[in-house]
């Protein structure tokens, strides 16, 4: 019988017995998620971001927004109707960071895309209080007047492409992408044209609504106005859903 | 007795000890203020003044950081330098490493702060450093855990006190957090912005397994080891219960790993896993309230002491916060609590009541009894003590009682229907609602911090004391010199 004496008086195996016993939980519960194949769903129409959403959702982690939006709809009645069906595991499997957030200081945003035109988001962002007079929410005007910066962007889908996003350099990846995802989206996530495709996506949706130039606010309206619109939830049954929760 | 004195200050590396108690007050003021503006942006939101580095987004990762790592981490570093030194009879083993840990630590906080101020934020909260500053951070920390251990190793006592404990398993729970939350792939060599190396639920999980136990190891096993010494020493008898500290050490130590997932109830994250972590949490409360009560009884039989010593007195209301927070925080894990708690400010207002109630209050308590140890005086004034742990207690209270109003009725109002079905009310005029709670909440941030203040006064003016007498003693030395 081991005394607790033993422990109390050999640092080495204090050491050892604590990092096991602080070893356990976490394996686990964090080791299986990587492994049981429910942990995701199966549902098509989930696609890593664009080079110009990319930048967006980068805006969107600088400005701290996930301090006060979440992006994780629960299900129940009331976030069914304030925001729309529940948030399925596979919409944030591209998400590197998660951005699922802990507070909802404003509303939920999993679901804000195409719930509001761009000009609503520019007229908001300015000043919030222009078009909710009762926000909180600080003014961004500097989005609205300060150049994107997309030097690096290649750079940045390529540390992605290192964490397992499917962006393609080669054409063998870039193949895979066209079966996966279809021509249309393969064209947007080849990481050699990403500057190309930043500036036709901007130009041509003019988010911000000043056509001679690409803004930080085109980048981040193009990021909100994508968020939980990649999958048709009525394809779907609902029990199919509820097998993997 | 000041011979004793000055012969500890020697036998001890004091110095170090001064150094993060000095840098735990001052990174505390800052943070504390830090947190007045924001919360005082939420209630006036022109605060924001347009200024992207004083926005909100960017601001609340300075409060949290100054607050966690550079107050709370700073006073962890000062307390364990100055128990492991007291309790195994022997200086730190070696003084280089110790000056390492404070620069890098520093160093590490203060380019933590600058760095969320102009947008570089990994965006994990409670882990926003960017790779470089997590690097510095790893670094620190491996010579941190290794002066410990070498410490431990060459104690002249044969048992290691249950505090060093509490520390140790603080120091390799912190190391084994912070590299697998931190794992990413930055974008260059010489660019700030990285990618976390895991997405969605699985990063998800890794997140909140790191952040509940920041809060697990870093602000409460941790604070546990300075109240296992602390509370003793000012007591003046030993610890109620020495198996109880044996069961507490090692049930917490386990428990506290498993119940992270309890922050993603509902959401995407597999039920099984949250349903696990929220039976852990349940079970938490059993090792949570086995420690306060082995801290509380060990004022058995000198329950008088409350009445006469400031220093007990918030040691023991620390004791008691601790119990409160970690029976809400069962209480909030649990799945139909947590559907109308979680999203809304009585989170904030649980994490304030541990943070204000548990964390700075029983570091006061300690950096009360320890500071004039460190200079070989008494501390200068008592009564600012007393004026100190009202204003902190009244700033605690206004708090959190905010935050139970400002979360509930958020909850309740979000989840209300009319006759017909519908939502009773927007979600924006939920935030009307809140406008009062939080002009309450900053109003409370005020009260605590200027009893903070007061503090800083008292232990300047100890500090000065303390240099006064010595010069008394040299120059009595002196003239006894001269005359021989």
């Amino acid at each position: 019988m081991i005394k607790h004496e033993h422990i109390e008086t050999n640092a080495g195996l204090l050491i050892i017995l604590t990092l096991v016993v602080i070893s356990i939980g976490g394996l686990v519960e964090i080791v299986p998620l990587f492994y049981i194949n429910d942990t995701v769903e199966k549902v098509t129409g989930v696609r890593p971001y664009t080079p110009l959403e990319l930048r967006g959702r980068d805006i969107y982690q600088r400005e701290g927004c996930y301090l006060c939006h979440s992006q994780m709809v629960r299900p129940f009645r009331d976030e069914w109707l304030r925001y729309g069906h529940y948030s399925l595991a596979a919409e944030s499997q591209y998400d590197h960071p998660f951005q699922w957030g802990s507070k909802r200081t404003g509303p939920d945003l999993a679901r804000v895309g195409g719930k509001y035109s761009n000009a609503w988001h520019v007229a908001h962002l300015i000043n919030p209080r222009d078009v909710v007079p009762q926000s909180i929410m600080p003014n961004y005007p500097w989005l609205q007047s300060t150049d994107l910066d997309y030097s690096d962007v290649q750079e940045r889908m390529r540390a992605l492409q290192k964490t397992g996003v499917p962006y393609s350099q080669t054409q063998a990846e870039y193949d895979r992408n066209v079966a996966t995802f279809g021509p249309d989206t393969a064209d947007k996530l080849d990481i050699l044209h990403a500057e190309e495709n930043l500036m036709q996506q901007a130009l041509t949706n003019d988010y911000d609504g000043q056509r001679e130039r690409v803004t930080e606010m085109d980048a981040l309206v193009a990021y909100l106005q994508v968020l939980g619109t990649m999958v048709d939830f009525s394809r779907y049954d609902e029990g199919y859903f509820a097998e993997f929760r | 007795m000041a011979q004793t004195g000055i012969a500890t200050t020697q036998q001890y590396n004091y110095d170090i000890i001064r150094k993060f108690a000095v840098m735990a007050l001052v990174w505390g003021l800052l943070g504390m203020a830090a947190g007045i503006y924001i919360a005082s942006e939420l209630a006036w939101p022109f605060l924001n003044f347009d200024i992207p580095e004083i926005t909100f987004g960017r601001l609340r990762p300075v409060h949290t950081t100054l607050v966690i790592f550079g107050f709370g981490g700073s006073a962890l570093f000062a307390t364990s330098y100055y128990i492991v030194q007291r309790t195994c009879q022997t200086r730190l083993y070696s003084d280089w490493m110790a000056t390492f840990t404070f620069w890098g630590w520093q160093l590490a906080v203060g380019l933590g702060a600058l760095s969320y101020m102009f947008g570089y934020t990994q965006s994990r909260e409670y882990a926003e450093f960017e790779w470089p500053i997590d690097l510095l951070i790893a670094v620190t920390w491996v010579v941190y855990f290794l002066l410990y251990a070498l410490t431990l190793k060459r104690r002249s006592q044969p048992h290691i006190y249950v505090a060093n404990w509490f520390y140790m398993a603080f120091i390799l729970a912190t190391a084994i957090l912070h590299i697998f939350n931190n794992l990413a792939v930055p974008v260059g060599l010489f660019s700030l912005k990285s990618y976390s190396l895991f997405s969605g639920v699985q990063d998800a999980m890794t997140q909140w397994w790191y952040g509940h136990n920041a809060v697990g190891f870093f602000l409460t096993a941790a604070f546990l080891g300075m109240m296992y010494y602390f509370v003793p020493k000012q007591a003046g008898r030993p610890v109620y219960s020495y198996r109880l500290s044996i069961i507490h050490f090692w049930a917490l130590s386990f428990l506290y790993m498993w119940v992270g997932a309890h922050h993603l109830h509902w959401t995407a994250l597999p039920d099984w896993t949250s349903t696990l972590a929220a039976t852990f949490s349940i079970m938490l409360l059993l090792p949570s309230w086995g420690g306060m009560i082995n801290g509380i009884m060990t004022l058995s039989g000198a329950w008088e002491k409350l009445r006469t010593d400031p220093i007990m007195l918030f040691l023991i209301t620390a004791l008691s916060f601790y119990g409160m927070a970690t029976f809400e925080g069962p209480l909030m894990s649990l799945k139909s609590v947590n559907a109308l708690s979680h999203y809304t400010d009585w989170t904030i207002g649980h994490v304030h009541s541990g943070a204000l109630g548990w964390v700075a209050m029983i570091t006061f308590g300690s950096f009360y009894h320890m500071v004039p140890r460190l200079y070989d005086t008494r501390l200068y004034s008592t009564r600012l003590v007393y004026a100190h742990f009202w204003l902190a207690t009244i700033g605690i209270l206004l708090y959190i009682t905010a935050m139970w109003v400002a979360g509930i009725f958020q909850g309740l109002m979000l989840r209300s229907f009319d006759d017909y079905g519908n939502l009773a009310y927007t979600f924006v005029e939920t935030v009307s609602f809140l406008h009062e709670p939080y002009v309450v909440r900053a109003l409370g941030g005020v009260f605590f911090i200027s009893g903070v203040l007061i503090m800083a006064w008292n232990m300047y003016m100890t500090v000065r004391q303390s240099r006064i007498e010595s010069a008394e003693i040299e120059a009595r030395i002196a003239a006894k010199m001269a005359n021989a």
